[in-house]
């Protein structure tokens, strides 16, 4: 039942890589699994069309392009035209990606992700790229933070935020296949530990629990989940015991799994790479207010702008890293 | 069918018909009590052309995948779109009049793909319209598909920024299976076009953008139709016909005001429109006259 050495209580089931915590384990970007999955995609329906609003490559978007030119749509520096386009291709039995920053898309689009694309239940996949503070140097501008708590609100939307590339790569195949709604997918521009394996359990709408506990349960949404697994493996040896969710699917969120883990652990830690107001975090509390009312520390931006840094600067200064995140366990410990 | 020439007979019957699309607008906006008038009004020859000779479709099968697109970017004027599909035959006129922006109906305040036979686009938050309708035209040309793709657009909207990302991208990509109308009636809610924000020299800012532009007087159903058949032959480029229309066309004391933008006739109002349209006989300053 135990991960390799035992020591980790990691779920057997989750198929986490053997390399979690070693020094070697692989750094690959989430955008890279969406750009693959594009291509598979590309191969296996000739339906999947995808557009970019000038920016192919740092979306990745260039790989499918390159494959199929004929169903790559360049629409320069104009969200909004690219968000209404794809509406009428999906109408059309289309099923088109929209590629561009989570800043511009759908920072710069909502109005048409609303109308052209929510109410109209037109099959369109947003990916905002470059999201979180993460994105570094480029500063608070491009660091969209907000991006979640926009498109939440939204009627017919799936909202996917993945953990690393690979769950990347599964969730933009799961979101054109599995579904005919209108998705929403969101991932960083770095480089981070690429955790779970292509055996790793991943289904649209279920939280997975990658580390049981009962102490406190840590739900967390995005490349910072990893932090997450580093925090429980840390307070270990101060006898703590945390629970650790991966919560990738933030509408239709997975009510039971956190339901469930509050219950267990009487206490709650949110993480998201993203302003606590309106994010993940918040969608996991309004759930537990509901269902199993327990304390809870949020961990994500908290109610400000970015700067320019380096990416893990900036995520320790603004207090979204592991240190941070056994901060806040201890904090919520103590409310218990 | 997009190509056919019209003859004056059937320009006769059209006008007939345009004269009740009219008088059903009114009793709708009446019952409503609320809605928008003038804008309706205006465009009706346009739809009438459109849906009665224009279009290729099959009302019985509103979704038969080889049909011309219609797509309406400034809902607000959807009683038009409504009161010509009804007579059209994609649902009862009586549906239109008694329900339009009640409860429980299909009769939208403004157009819903997932309610409405017929209605092809969600659309009323202003410019989205040309978007969706290039996503369609390039979804024809990618699938070999021979259907023409319209959107009929507002000349107020073209204050909206996407409306220009739009305009560039259908140039760009020679979309020659698209024709934008503009409903140029110089009015929106509050006064007069050129005085809100200037549009002109619309027609030159257009063509500017590698569209072929056509003029016509809006209101003249041989025009729109000629129109749209211009259209049909012009290669390697989209097409965008300015429709110069009067707002409130047919009912004087609703033409060229602008306060009529907005609003439903009352009861005095909507008998005295009714009046007028019938004593028009179907001819409203028609080449027949």
């Amino acid at each position: 039942m135990l991960f390799d050495d035992g020591k980790h209580m990691l779920n057997s089931q989750a198929k986490l890589s053997k390399k979690l915590f070693k020094d070697d384990i692989e750094q690959v970007a989430p955008r890279d699994g969406y750009g693959k999955a594009l291509v598979e995609l590309g191969d296996k329906n000739p339906n999947v069309v995808v557009l970019t609003g000038d920016l192919s490559e740092s979306t990745r978007s260039n790989w499918f392009a390159e494959k199929f030119p004929k169903r790559f749509i360049e629409v320069g520096v104009a969200e909004q035209n690219m968000m209404g386009i794809a509406a009428g291709l999906a109408l059309s039995g289309k099923i088109p990606f929209i590629s561009s920053y989570a800043t511009f898309n759908p920072g710069r689009n909502w109005d048409q992700l609303r109308v052209s694309v929510c109410y109209s239940m037109a099959n369109v996949k947003v990916a905002g790229a470059h999201a979180g503070i993460s994105v570094g140097p480029d500063g608070a501008t491009h660091q969209a933070l907000e991006d979640v708590a926009m498109v939440r609100a939204l009627p017919n939307l799936y909202v996917v935020i993945p953990c690393d590339a690979i769950e990347a790569r599964k969730a933009t195949l799961a979101i054109a296949e599995e579904i005919k709604n209108p998705a929403y997918i969101r991932f960083g521009r770095e480089k981070t530990p690429q955790f779970t394996t292509d055996q790793t359990p991943f289904k649209l709408g279920r939280a997975e629990v990658f580390r049981d506990g009962s102490d406190v349960a840590i739900i967390g949404s995005g490349i910072l989940v990893y932090n997450a697994l580093q925090a429980a493996v840390e307070l270990v040896k101060e006898g703590i015991d945390c629970m650790v969710v991966n919560n990738h699917t933030i509408k239709p969120i997975d009510r039971k799994t956190l339901a469930d883990a509050a219950r267990k652990c009487g206490a709650v830690v949110t993480v998201e790479e993203h302003q606590i107001n309106g994010g993940a975090g918040s969608a996991v509390i309004e759930v537990l207010a509901e269902e199993c009312p327990v304390p809870v520390v949020r961990v994500g931006m908290n109610d400000s702008f970015g700067e320019s840094g380096q990416p893990f600067e900036l995520i320790e200064k603004y207090g979204m890293g592991t240190d941070s995140i056994i901060k806040a366990v201890k904090k919520v410990l103590k409310k218990k | 069918m997009i190509g056919e020439d019209i003859r004056e007979a059937k320009i006769r019957k059209l006008e007939k018909i345009a004269n009740q699309i009219r008088q059903d607008i009114i009793k709708a906006l009446l019952n409503a009590g609320s809605g928008h008038s003038a804008g309706p009004l205006g465009m009706v020859e346009v739809f009438t052309a459109l849906y009665f000779h224009i279009l290729n479709i099959r009302p019985k099968q509103p979704k038969w995948p080889d049909r011309d697109r219609f797509t309406l970017s400034n809902g607000h004027i959807n009683p038009v779109w409504y009161a010509t599909l009804a007579h059209r035959g994609f649902f009862a006129r009586r549906e239109f009049v008694t329900s339009l922006r009640k409860l429980n109906t299909r009769m939208l305040g403004h157009p819903h793909n997932l309610a409405t036979p017929g209605v092809e686009n969600s659309g009323g938050p202003l410019g989205q319209g040309l978007s969706q309708a290039i996503g369609m035209s390039l979804a024809a040309k990618m699938d070999g598909k021979k259907y023409q793709v319209f959107c009929a657009m507002s000349d107020g909207e073209y204050d909206e920024g996407q409306i220009w990302e739009a305009i560039m991208f259908a140039g760009k990509n020679k979309l020659d299976n698209l024709t934008g109308i503009i409903d140029r009636n110089n009015i929106q809610i509050d006064g007069v076009t050129e005085d809100v924000m200037p549009l002109e020299p619309l027609r030159a800012k257009i063509e500017a953008f590698n569209w072929h532009v056509i003029e016509i007087d809006g209101n003249n159903i041989r025009q729109v139709v000629e129109a749209c058949n211009q259209a049909y032959g012009i290669y390697e480029r989209p097409v965008m016909i300015i429709a110069h229309t009067v707002p409130g066309k047919g009912v004087d004391f609703m033409e060229q005001d602008y306060k009529w933008h907005g609003i439903p006739p009352n009861k005095d109002q909507a008998k005295a429109a009714l009046k007028q349209l019938r004593t028009l006989g179907g001819r409203i300053r028609s080449e027949h006259e």
